[in-house]
């Protein structure tokens, strides 16, 4: 097991490096002037340019200023942001919670609501309910999601009136920033009026959740229902019911175990879709998160803002990838033994 | 089918977050929400400001968003009659010359308490100087922090025409003028000349971070700064010892919203009380909605072609009246304004005072247009650039359809169109670089007086400073409209501004092709708030009627 998490470490340690030099290759790779591209700093003194040269390294060899790249990296110097001017390190310590929140409430749902509904799928494949459900989770998993986030929003928003359109929270409601996820910054703001703040966020949270879920959500499902399905085939099971157990007994102990395993997998592999989605949902809700900042500074051909966001959001991506791979072989003797 | 679609997509602890946002939605209107929230105005505006500080910018998303927010000027117009009404100045005095301006302070005018600075005394005479010297002096402290422009004040001559501010006691300043100039009170009463702290300013020179006097401001105004956060939001507090009565809002923010269709969105479902702009295609549907209403209001402003008559075969003046002439005036008006403006004769929209009623409109008349380019020599035509900005502005909501319907005009008269955009920011640099042939853009007036309309836009010194988009520089015109200044005599000074406007019709630098209304739209349980014609909005008397 051991010589197993330090395989996968040294995987993680490898890509790593195979996307830091993608993003520092990208000072060079984008147009304009490759300083500019790596402080952020827009306008450079011929004084400072000499500087800022030599503690860059960018008179040394490539090798040089990639080891001088990762130090900075590391030290938590990533240069300023062209649009804000302010220290892009900091920039996404405050967008990526947001990010972070809304993805993990859809996922949440999608567990909550895409297993069961999966398992019940499973249990009658033929039947009505069944048919009904599997014919949702493709509609679900083909629609495009800003059409669909569109429609909830003339639904809800436009037609009703319930559920407001854009944010985390009213702009009227002043929550300090603590650790950025915003239900935990209310609880921590300490005002009395905490209920109302929360109310106020859930509501903003509605609708960008449910348009993020819906895609993981009719994964689950489908996956969900074909596992059981393909569990539900496995001699153990018919053993287990010849043994006398009812049908809930033997869904509960033997069949959802096993047919979850492959579940957990899912949800690595889905991540990048996940984080994919959240980027168009959060446009359109505007919600502050590191997906809209990102598609901002392509518009704003901000250049370190889109380095530094690329490598964290492939680094986020590959490490959940990493997480649940382990994850799932902690959970499965079998793979443990391979 | 979509609502069957959400109501099964929505799953069971959907149905739980259901009822808690039906929870949400009826306690919002609970009187225990606090005073904050239920009296807290919010305020969608289009853009973000570029600076908290209104000597340093010239455009009307800032001016609206920090001017009449945070802070006040020695005069104010009065948005009725146009005339000059104490602020931070009680009363003032002018010499018989018309060179010297002496004002009385209004006494106990408190600075804005805020978790970085705290005044340790009230408004006095220093603050004026302060204000007015980082203008001018360029020894002054702050003279060229933010880069040393003072867009409006550059363009209005001041380091020529004010000699010195004095400070002669604590609550008396004089201002000592090279020349007379009866525009100089209205300028003092623009958005522009808002009163700064020198107390606040010594306060950050001593912590070395001179930069933050015009990022986190201080001011006498209805409300204090809280916090910014750019391309998101400005929030505001209600200033607790404001000299006036207190602003009705506790607090009050500006969501920034650039997407006209989002703004309307937040507008609809009461995520904004008040909406900027809204697009005048849009106009039914909002006034078709019960619970929001559009106010409008005769706005003084003017959209304009200019030619850059610096280059040929713009140095013509025939050429010019030809290509005015070839335009259809009318069919701009309907499709760019949809009919929400009047057709402008002058550059000074019919409020004003010195307004030349008797300037015929000039017809549209594409036989005489040919004629005259025949006769200037362009029998055949020729080939230029028109400029159309790229943002939607008061004066003109969509340059580039106006830009199209020129096109398809001068085509007929053979003068082949090309339409140039740039993104703003460049747009406005090479304009001021003269780059251009001709460009459709505008004026928003900052202030009553109508040198407003003829010095920042058609004078030689504005030509110099790039603000002339015309890049006119004609002796006679700056006769006229400095000799306007000098007396102090309406008559007069109408007179001359008759002639300016009689002399510009024949130049034709520009020609002026609309005036348009100023629209907002907000919720019908919001009251109180005037759009001023003159300038920025303010919000500090908007009542929320709380259900």
């Amino acid at each position: 097991m051991t010589l197993y998490l330090l395989r996968r470490l040294f995987l993680l340690v490898f890509v790593f490096i195979a996307l830091s030099i993608l993003a520092f290759s990208l000072g060079y790779l984008f147009p304009g002037n490759t300083l500019q591209n790596f402080t952020g700093l827009t306008d450079i003194s011929a004084e400072l340019a000499t500087q800022l040269t030599a503690e860059y390294r960018l008179d040394s060899g490539y090798i040089q200023q990639y080891i001088a790249y990762l130090q900075r990296i590391f030290s938590g110097d990533w240069g300023l942001s062209f649009a804000s001017k302010q220290p892009l390190l900091q920039e996404i310590k405050i967008l990526l919670p947001a990010t972070l929140e809304l993805a993990a409430y859809a996922l949440l749902v999608s567990f909550f609501v895409g297993i069961p509904l999966g398992i019940i799928a499973a249990i009658k494949p033929e039947g009505i309910i069944s048919r009904i459900i599997s014919a949702l989770a493709i509609a679900g998993y083909s629609i495009p999601v800003f059409w669909w986030a569109l429609l909830l929003i003339m639904l809800f928003s436009l037609g009703l009136g319930w559920l407001p359109t854009a944010g985390r929270i009213g702009v009227l409601y002043e929550i300090p920033h603590v650790t950025g996820f915003m239900l935990a910054d209310i609880l921590l703001a300490n005002s009395q009026h905490q209920t109302e703040a929360l109310l106020n966020a859930l509501r903003h949270t509605l609708l960008p959740t449910i348009v993020l879920a819906t895609f993981p959500t009719t994964v689950m499902i489908r996956f969900t229902r074909d596992s059981m399905l393909d569990v539900w085939e496995q001699s153990y099971i018919k053993t287990a019911r010849a043994k006398g157990l009812n049908r809930a007994q033997v869904l509960y102990r033997h069949a959802l175990r096993n047919a979850l395993l492959p579940v957990i997998r899912q949800i690595g592999l889905q991540f990048s879709t996940l984080i994919t989605l959240a980027m168009i949902t959060e446009v359109i809700f505007s919600w502050p998160g590191i997906g809209r900042w990102l598609i901002d500074s392509i518009y704003q051909r901000n250049y370190p803002a889109i380095q530094a966001g690329l490598l964290v959001i492939s680094t986020l991506v590959i490490s959940v990838n990493m997480l649940t791979e382990i994850l799932h072989t902690l959970f499965n003797p079998l793979a443990r033994k391979r | 089918m979509n609502v069957s679609f959400g109501q099964i997509i929505l799953p069971a602890p959907g149905r739980h977050f259901l009822s808690l946002f039906l929870a949400a939605s009826l306690g919002a209107c609970q009187p225990q929400l606090p005073e904050t929230v239920r009296s807290g105005l919010v305020y969608c505006s289009e853009g973000s400001p570029e600076s908290f500080n209104p000597q340093l910018v010239t455009s009307g998303t800032t001016i609206d968003a920090i001017s009449q927010q945070l802070y006040d000027r020695l005069l104010d117009i009065d948005p009725q009659s146009g005339e000059l009404k104490p602020l931070l100045a009680t009363q003032w005095q002018v010499n018989d010359h018309g060179t010297v301006y002496e004002f009385t302070l209004r006494p106990d005018v408190q600075f804005h308490q805020t978790e970085y600075f705290s005044p340790s005394r009230a408004f006095n005479s220093e603050d004026v100087v302060f204000t007015f010297n980082r203008i001018m002096d360029k020894n002054h402290p702050f003279h060229y922090q933010g880069g040393g422009n003072y867009p409006f004040f550059q363009s209005v001559d001041w380091a020529n025409l004010v000699e010195r501010v004095v400070a002669t006691s604590d609550n008396t300043v004089r201002f000592e003028l090279n020349r007379p100039d009866s525009s100089f009170l209205s300028n003092l009463a623009t958005d522009f000349a808002a009163i700064l702290s020198a107390e606040y300013g010594a306060a950050v020179l001593e912590q070395d971070q001179p930069g933050r006097i015009d990022s986190h401001p201080v001011g006498t105004g209805p409300f204090r700064f809280k916090e910014y956060q750019k391309d998101v939001l400005i929030r505001y507090y209600r200033h607790k010892t404001y000299w006036r009565e207190l602003a009705k809002p506790e607090q009050l923010v500006f969501d920034i919203v650039p997407n006209n269709a989002r703004r309307m969105a937040k507008l609809f479902t009461h995520e904004c009380d008040v909406v900027a702009f809204p697009r005048v295609a849009e106009l039914g549907l909002i006034s078709q909605r019960p619970d929001v209403d559009v106010q409008e209001s005769t706005s003084m402003n003017v959209g304009f072609w200019a030619f850059n008559t610096a280059k040929p075969p713009f140095d013509n003046a025939k050429v010019r009246l030809a290509l005015a002439m070839a335009i259809n005036r009318e069919a701009i008006l309907q499709a760019v304004y949809f009919g929400y403006a009047t057709a402008a004769n002058s550059v000074l929209p019919p409020t004003s005072w010195a307004y030349n009623a008797e300037l015929p409109l000039l017809p549209f008349d594409q036989t005489q247009a040919k004629a005259l380019l025949a006769e200037a020599g362009y029998a055949n035509g020729f080939s230029m650039d028109i400029w159309a900005m790229p943002v939607q502005r008061l004066y003109n909501p969509n340059a580039l359809k106006m830009a199209e319907m020129m096109q398809a005009d001068l085509a007929q008269i053979g003068v082949r169109a090309t339409i140039v955009s740039y993104e703003w920011n460049s747009f406005r640099r090479k304009l001021s670089n003269n780059e251009h042939d001709s460009v459709l853009i505008g004026w928003s007036a900052d202030n009553a007086d109508p040198d407003n309309f003829f010095r920042p836009l058609l004078s030689c010194s504005a030509a110099q400073t790039g603000t002339n988009r015309a890049n006119w520089c004609d002796a006679n015109f700056d006769r006229l409209i400095s000799q306007a200044l000098l007396t102090s005599d309406q008559k007069q000074r109408r007179s001359y501004y008759m002639a300016a406007q009689q002399y510009l019709a024949e130049q034709m630098p520009l020609l002026s092709i609309a005036h348009s209304q100023r629209f907002q739209a907000l919720n019908s349980d919001i009251s109180g708030i005037d759009i001023n014609p003159y300038g920025g909005i303010s919000l500090a008397t908007a009542v929320k009627d709380v259900k």
